[in-house]
């Protein structure tokens, strides 16, 4: 079995919020306490890629499928778990030991207007990476020469590669961003909804420029999005995320042939299509997502679950290996202890 | 055959800006009968907003209605002034926008915003207004209403403002709705709920809607028919379940073939290639010439004027296309 590009092992994100010290503090049985307000973003995600794998990860606003791709990208740095990149241990690295692995693996973003540096030129967006990163010495001309080459591989011409951000649409931004990643050659890009905020027939382009580009420089990539038709184009694998837990996880065609936990089933039962006879008998699920400052106790899906009953309650369902393949984090789909089974 | 509860006629908003003339809806045409959902849909600067934001008197300078003819009920309401708008706006034709937080003002209870549509439109006292907006928020979804009523906006989530918005626009007994983007802002499993929320009131109360997205995928589920904008003009309409099965524009067929399918996963998408130009440099001609596979030199002399090609759907194409061979 070849090794995994990244893998990461019960990745734990926490966020401490409600401002600082002094704005906790409060009288609680006769003391001067100040409590720890905690939103519990990720808690225990195991994901691993395969080189020129795509991984996606779905989820509703909330999941934590954003905090995943930046907590992988070491943006936000873990509360506990480990990250592999390339078979290395990256989670407890410092920021200059990090460097050499952050070649390995570069991020897109979804809005392209905020992630570009508005007062550098678009050639120099994409040099820079590389004159940060790259333990190859190049010259200034060579370096222009190699952004010029990735700026035409996104679909960009060197007349454009001396101009200025906003004389872009988001769609070209959107290369822009793409070719910035690719400059250091890396291994694995983590792309963060990268086409949510383009229209239509642009978002066809840049998938498009995405899948060529994987084929052409064996890539592997986290893909993170929302949208359900979108993920089923690009993506080998889905991992379908739930209040910062991992609900199910299968192949593309498996989860959308035959969804098996209960929130995946709504979630693709939800999602509006052009083809009427794809309209899946319904799943209704009521409510919204509870917050992730007070998760429910045991299933974190129970609130909103139509099948839910006592035991969903008390323990909170693992991610299991399911046979046939793919994974799931239910009751339903677990042998179940005595004490439930009446 | 019953009059049309709207009919827009050669509706033109144009811009006035520093750049130039930006005509943002150029000559729009379509109507829309009582109990009927209607879609526009199209991509960013298709117009489809000004639309909206035209038939309720809500264009602001730089941008003026200029020419055409906004007939609700039988009467011009684009020739109406401020004053008599106002008494349309809100109780004969409602907007939801697409953002609920900035529908709604942050500094009064949902209750309060709720009693003023009541307030200025019907001649109820304050205990039935209440009672009203209760039986409101509860036809919208909302539990304990009554103590909700004393909440405000930022105590509820997205899809619960969305439901009070809904519920404010429904108040009144409007009888046209136009719903910006209402469900754009939401997740899946939210939208849906909203959808079927949205689809209800329109079957029980008999009034019409307007669905302005840029989503083909909640128009084919929502509308009855689909008008599709390019650079401020009608470049096709018809009935929905037509125009998705078998469009007779370049542009609608482009759009459809861009969704990845589901049931039809193709290694590539067909794209549609370019951006949408610059609404002021277009010319002459097709404003969908030059990301088209099928223009001529025709295409670049004359803009082609929207004519009915087969069934319901009417084109703006010189050259439409067939109806594909099933």
């Amino acid at each position: 079995m070849t090794q995994p590009v990244l893998e990461v092992r019960n990745l734990v994100k926490a966020f401490s919020i409600g401002g600082g010290f002094f704005d906790r503090l409060q009288i609680g049985g006769g003391k001067l306490i100040a409590p720890e307000k905690v939103l519990n973003a990720v808690n225990g995600v195991s994901l691993s890629i395969a080189p020129g794998e795509v991984l996606a990860l779905v989820g509703e606003s909330g999941c934590g499928k954003s905090t995943v791709a930046k907590t992988v990208a070491r943006i936000h740095a873990p509360t506990s778990g480990e990250i592999h990149i390339d078979g290395t241990e990256v989670s407890s690295l410092d920021q200059k030991e990090l460097r050499p692995f952050r070649r390995k693996l570069q991020m897109i973003f979804q809005d392209p207007y905020a992630s570009l540096n508005p007062r550098q030129r678009i050639k120099d967006i994409v040099i820079e990476p590389m004159r940060a990163q790259s333990d190859r010495k190049m010259s200034g001309r060579e370096l222009d020469a190699e952004a010029i080459k990735l700026l035409g591989r996104v679909g960009l011409n060197a007349e454009q590669a001396n101009r200025y951000p906003h004389q872009f649409s988001g769609g070209q931004r959107q290369r822009i961003g793409i070719a910035r990643a690719l400059s250091v050659r890396p291994k694995v890009i983590i792309a963060d909804e990268p086409v949510s905020a383009l229209d239509v027939s642009i978002q066809a382009q840049i998938l498009n420029l995405m899948m060529d580009l994987r084929d052409e420089f064996g890539l592997s990539y986290l893909f993170v999005s929302h949208d359900l038709s979108v993920v089923h184009h690009i993506a080998d694998r889905i991992a379908v995320m739930y209040l910062g837990f991992m609900v199910e996880t299968a192949s593309r065609d498996q989860l959308f042939a035959n969804p098996r936990h209960p929130y995946t089933q709504a979630l693709l039962s939800a999602a509006p299509s052009v083809d009427k006879s794809l309209r899946k008998p319904e799943v209704e699920i009521a409510g919204e997502v509870p917050s992730a400052l007070n998760l429910p106790s045991g299933c974190c899906f129970r609130t909103r679950c139509p099948l839910a009953f006592s035991r969903c309650a008390v323990e909170r369902p693992a991610l299991r290996p399911q046979p046939g393949g793919g994974s799931v984090a239910c009751h339903l789909h677990d042998p179940a202890p005595e004490a439930f089974t009446s | 055959m019953a009059e049309p509860l709207l009919d827009i006629r050669g509706l033109q908003t144009h811009f006035h800006t520093f750049g130039g003339l930006v005509k943002a809806v150029d000559g729009v045409s379509f109507d829309v009968k009582a109990g009927e959902i209607v879609g526009l849909v199209g991509e960013s600067g298709g117009g489809k907003s000004v639309i909206g934001f035209s038939i309720v008197g809500l264009i602001d300078p730089p941008g003026k209605i200029v020419g055409g003819e906004i007939r609700f009920d039988g009467r011009d309401i684009a020739k109406l002034d401020e004053r008599a708008m106002r008494r349309v706006r809100g109780r004969e034709i409602a907007m939801v926008f697409q953002d609920p937080m900035t529908s709604l003002n942050p500094v009064y209870t949902v209750g309060r915003q709720m009693d003023e549509v009541l307030r200025l439109h019907t001649d109820l006292d304050k205990a039935a207004r209440r009672a009203r907006c209760i039986r409101m928020l509860e036809d919208v979804g909302i539990s304990e209403a009554d103590k909700r009523l004393d909440a405000y906006p930022h105590q509820f989530s997205g899809g619960m403002r969305q439901r009070v918005v809904i519920a404010i626009a429904l108040l009144a007994g409007s009888r046209l709705i136009i719903a910006d983007e209402p469900t754009t802002a939401l997740d899946v499993t939210v939208q849906s709920q909203i959808l079927k929320l949205m689809r209800r009131q329109v079957e029980d109360t008999g009034a019409a809607m307007i669905l302005v997205t840029h989503d083909l995928a909640v128009v084919s589920e929502m509308a009855d028919r689909v008008v599709v904008l390019y650079c401020g003009r009608v470049i096709e309409r018809g009935l929905t379940d037509e125009i998705i099965a078998n469009p007779a524009h370049p542009y609608t067929r482009g759009l459809l073939d861009s969704i990845p399918r589901i049931a039809d996963r193709q290694h590539r998408l067909r794209q549609i290639p370019g951006t949408v130009p610059d609404i002021r440099s277009i010319g002459l001609g097709c404003s969908f010439r030059a990301r088209c596979s099928r223009a001529q030199s025709l295409c670049a002399e004359r803009s082609p004027d929207l004519a009915h090609v087969r069934g319901s759907l009417d084109a703006a194409c010189h050259f439409p296309l067939e109806e594909a061979a099933r």
